[in-house]
């Protein structure tokens, strides 16, 4: 490996800089919020830039917190990974962000909350990726999961209420599973550190249990099938901005721990039965979330349930990237890259649908007769995100639907590919659903209210940046090789193939 | 980078930004859509002539960006890649020209241009692209910018022929992709190659190559309609007459048969393909299809699902004369790319002025229609002639070199469906051109609007160009840039070995 530059002070300035913004904001209210915004937006992106300038220098940064080392103190750490993940949560941020600022222009009381809740979690998100021990990854989540919870009951309402008491129990599930898995390896091996444990692990019987434990709970919080049923209602009932945020991001974080823990930390437990296993719970999600998609009346259920659906596609990284190591960092970049592009397009639509249920009052996909008319923007960014989203070129999801289709061919596991290029008719199939709703002529009674520019504005850069993903996806590739992860798993697995 | 590295970039950007300005220009704006659109097109236009004389000279034309660590975004002109583009951009001119005459007054016209330059673009992307991945990209990107023309009228019927559209084409795009990330693993990066890239290739993998070569066929074969995956043209006939025309003669139809010309020549390289064994198997489907869809063409009484079957039967032409291996056929084929898209453009222009000027859809309407609109009518019977074969019009030459090819290959079945199929063309055109001009019309023809034409000059001229240009690619085929002209020399650099 690479040098490894002793500290990277933009780490806990990323931390920092969003938990500051959200006490502020509890605490001001419905002052200065713009201003807030703008200087934490600014902070942010430029904590960022220098986040790049020092990985530029090293593959991997640490800062020690309080200057004690692991496994005393709190240690964060930054490779090409942590950095995607880092920099789509801040694009995918910076424009909901925008978007709450017009969608909760004339709604006080629902917006004073969102927006102490949502720097808590956007500081949360952070500190997941930025974290390099188990149990840092464990307080995070735990400050990101309910944070998610309050969100999602922003409105009061009864069905958002049952929405998000069945998600908080979920997580909650998901959180003491995690837990007890972590206390099994704390007591096995002392430490929690992901590098220290990386050297340390042995296949044995306690392993294999806390591993599952740890492997349930996330997969829970990350609503793999079976495990998704808190997902459709606790996106689909949140208010459009939250619903961008849950679906784009939340659950990346869940799936990014997955990564760590198994490419990073146990790359030894990939078995074939394990792998296979999780690729056919991928399937299932697949073709069961689309199928459900296809039947839904309204149209935030639906991209809820496409959510579903697109986990699914990002659990087939696992076969494909256990299965040899010359592949391993095709799959796993594919898979990141995946994740990537479905946040930003599924934030995209689900904020161009905001702004459509705005301009309609409705939530039934036959009410948004002739919406192309009056927010041909909206209709324009909800196509153009959709072609990512089917895994059409060119877009961020043809990108990494093109490097998992190499993996499963080049490692022969075929029905891979037929599952990746079914999974993608079937998502073509219920977002054309939508779409040719939209191309049907007005209906006469349809009244249509005005929304502010920025909600069809928004959402269209988010599409715009999914497509540019399909046309320039050298950079964040070649900075995805370079992490510690994609290295660590090329190598184990090598141990592993005969 | 310097200019020969930006043309082919230019080339399609010249429609795509036309497109995305007109996309937002409102609705009510006639006179900036039109002016952009012509500017669009006649840009583009003056790009492709420059393109063609460097070609011609043997210049580079590249454009290359990265796109994925070990994978370039490659936009190249190459003698076969003009031929369509150039087939294109005239034809992009003459049907919007056409179009902003036959769409005057209709709603939703911004999105309607907005869209047809976007496909336009994806056409270019298309004839450009430089190696499969890039071909793809623009592949998928037609299907998409197609959708909308398709269903624009947003009739249920408009609705269900995108329904069928989308599953055929995004079904056959699926296959294509599967097909070329299969080859890209075995052969590496596929970039297209005058005479082919693949006969190094270990002789283990043969067989693979010839599932391949199987997948790729079936996906670009549900664009180019070949027998059985056809079912979506005769339905898609329910959009405007100009996106059909531009449907049938230039992109969608030709994309399919174009990446079918690339995979057997530049990928395969047509003398490896024949001897993996796989060129017989696609000429008797294209034989087939000839004589399939002209069957179909015979019994159908709407004139665009007719002139619809035909293009079924017409497209496989090409794609006959790549499946005859040797030089005559293949100049036969690949002439046949622009020669059928002038002549059955022009047939689908006088279908919609048909429709636009007098109400009429059927062929049993048609009685006498000659006297009622003579320049429209003419220009249907010089491609419906042309159609059939008879010389000099383009046609004939198409036919003329692929039954030279099929002769030298001793593929004499294949002289036999040129036959059939010269009988069954002559079979459902005829009748048409008897009704026309020997029947009294059945009753008093509605006043033209303004007196002195038989209909808009904006659709008229279109018609009256194209029908001169599948004239004249006929009678001075013996120019050096005739299509005949250069065919004969992709031919020349395919075959020289």
């Amino acid at each position: 490996m690479s040098e490894v530059s002793s500290a990277s002070p933009w780490m806990p300035v990323l931390i920092l800089l969003p938990l500051t913004a959200g006490t502020l904001s509890f605490l001001f209210r419905r002052r200065a919020r713009r201003t807030l915004l703008a200087a934490a937006l600014a902070g942010i992106w430029w904590s960022l830039i220098g986040l790049l300038a020092d990985l530029n220098d090293a593959d991997l940064l640490r800062y020690p917190i309080g200057g004690w080392q692991a496994p005393l103190g709190i240690d964060l750490r930054a490779d090409g990974l942590s950095f995607m993940m880092l920099a789509m949560t801040a694009t995918v941020g910076s424009f909901i962000s925008l978007y709450a600022l017009g969608y909760f222009a004339d709604d006080h009381s629902a917006g004073t909350r969102f927006w102490p809740l949502w720097w808590f979690l956007w500081g949360a998100l952070n500190a997941v990726f930025l974290s390099a021990d188990l149990f840092n990854l464990y307080v995070t989540l735990e400050l990101l999961s309910l944070s998610a919870v309050g969100l999602v009951t922003l409105t009061g309402d009864r069905e958002s209420l049952a929405a998000g008491l069945r998600y908080l129990l979920a997580a909650l599930a998901g959180s003491m599973a995690y837990l007890m898995g972590l206390a099994l390896l704390y007591g096995a091996y002392g430490t929690l550190s992901l590098e220290g444990l990386a050297g340390l692990i042995r296949p044995e019987p306690a392993n294999a249990l806390a591993a599952s434990l740890m492997t349930v709970g996330l997969l829970l919080k990350t609503a793999l099938c079976p495990l998704h049923f808190w997902l459709p209602p606790a996106h689909g009932s949140a208010l459009p901005p939250v619903s961008a945020l849950l679906s784009a991001l939340v659950i990346k974080a869940s799936f990014y721990m997955l990564l760590r823990l198994w490419f990073e930390v146990f790359p030894a437990g990939l078995t074939d039965v394990f792998t296979q296993g999780i690729g056919t719970l991928g399937t299932i999600a697949i073709f069961a979330g689309a199928w459900l998609a296809f039947h839904q009346e309204k149209l935030k259920m639906l991209i809820a349930w496409s959510t579903v659906t697109q986990v699914g596609y990002l659990f087939l990284t696992f076969p494909l990237a256990a299965a040899s190591p010359s592949t391993a960092l095709t799959a796993l970049s594919g898979g990141v890259y995946l994740a990537i592009s479905h946040a930003v397009a599924k934030a995209a639509v689900f904020l161009a649908a905001g702004a459509m249920l705005k301009v309609t009052h409705e939530d039934r996909i036959d009410r948004l007769q002739g919406v192309g008319r009056h927010l041909p923007i909206s209709l324009f960014a909800f196509a153009t995100a959709g072609v990512s989203l089917m895994g059409l070129p060119p877009s961020g999801g043809f990108v990494a639907k093109w490097l998992l289709l190499t993996a499963a061919l080049s490692t022969g596991q075929w029905w891979w590919a037929v599952v990746l290029v079914l999974g993608g008719l079937t998502s073509a199939a219920y977002i054309f659903r939508v779409l040719r709703r939209c191309f049907l002529p007005p209906s006469k009674h349809a009244v249509f209210h005005p929304v502010p520019l920025v909600m069809p504005l928004t959402a269209l850069f988010l599409a715009g940046i999914a497509l540019a993903l399909g046309m320039s996806a050298v950079f964040p590739l070649r900075l995805l090789e370079r992490s510690a992860l994609l290295v660590a798993g090329a190598v184990a697995s090598s141990a592993v193939a005969p | 980078m310097s200019f020969e590295a930006w043309l082919p970039l230019l080339v399609v950007l010249s429609s795509f930004v036309t497109g995305v300005l007109i996309l937002f220009v409102g609705e009510e704006q006639l006179r900036t859509r039109s002016i952009l659109n012509l500017l669009g097109a006649i840009a583009k236009l003056l790009l492709v002539g420059v393109m063609v004389w460097g070609v011609f000279h043997r210049y580079l034309f590249e454009t290359r960006l990265p796109m994925l660590p070990d994978q370039d975004f490659v936009l190249r002109a190459d003698a076969m890649g003009m031929l369509f583009v150039s087939l294109s951009s005239v034809l992009w001119l003459l049907t919007t020209i056409y179009a902003i005459g036959y769409l005057e007054g209709s709603p939703y016209r911004s999105r309607f241009f907005g869209f047809f330059s976007l496909c336009v673009t994806s056409t270019m992307g298309i004839a450009l692209a430089g190696d499969l991945i890039t071909f793809i990209i623009f592949y998928e990107l037609l299907t998409l910018s197609t959708y909308p023309l398709v269903v624009h009228r947003g009739t249920p019927e408009a609705l269900r022929a995108g329904r069928v559209y989308l599953t055929y084409t995004i079904t056959g795009g699926a296959l294509l992709l599967v097909g070329v990330v299969w080859l890209y693993e075995l052969a590496g990066s596929v970039e297209f190659t005058e005479r082919g890239v693949l006969s190094g290739v270990p002789e283990i993998h043969y067989p693979a190559l010839l599932a391949i070569f199987a997948i790729l066929i079936a996906g670009l074969g549900v664009k180019t309609a070949l027998v059985p995956l056809h079912g979506w043209l005769p339905v898609a006939m329910v959009a405007p007459a100009p996106v059909s025309a531009l449907l049938h003669a230039v992109a969608v139809v030709k994309a399919g048969a174009f990446g079918i010309v690339r995979i057997a020549y530049d990928v395969y390289g047509v003398e490896f393909a024949a001897r993996l064994g796989v060129l017989e198997p696609l000429a008797w489907l294209a034989g087939v299809t000839i004589v399939y869809g002209s069957i179909r063409a015979l019994t159908q009484d709407d004139l665009k699902r007719r002139l619809a079957y035909s293009t079924v039967s017409q497209v496989s032409y090409i794609v006959l004369g790549i499946g005859i291996l040797g030089p005559l056929a293949t100049i036969g084929g690949v002439v046949h790319l622009v020669h059928q898209g002038l002549m059955k453009i022009t047939l689908f222009f006088c279908a919609g002025d048909l429709a636009e000027t007098l109400g009429i859809h059927k062929i049993s309407e048609m009685n006498g229609v000659g006297r009622r609109m003579p320049w429209s009518m003419a220009a249907f019977t010089v491609a419906a002639l042309g159609m059939i074969g008879i010389p000099p019009i383009a046609g004939f030459i198409s036919k003329w070199y692929l039954g030279l090819g099929a002769v030298q290959a001793k593929a004499y079945w294949a002289v036999g469906v040129l036959a059939a199929s010269t009988v069954l063309n002559a079979a459902y055109f005829l009748p048409i051109l008897y009704r026309i001009w020997f029947l009294p019309a059945a009753g008093e023809w509605p006043k033209a609007e303004r007196d002195q034409l038989e209909t808009r000059p904006t659709l008229l001229v279109p018609t009256l160009a194209t029908a001169f240009l599948a004239f004249a690619a006929g009678l001075f085929a013996g120019s050096r840039f005739s299509p005949l002209g250069w065919a004969k020399l992709i031919a020349a650099r395919e075959y020289l070995t």
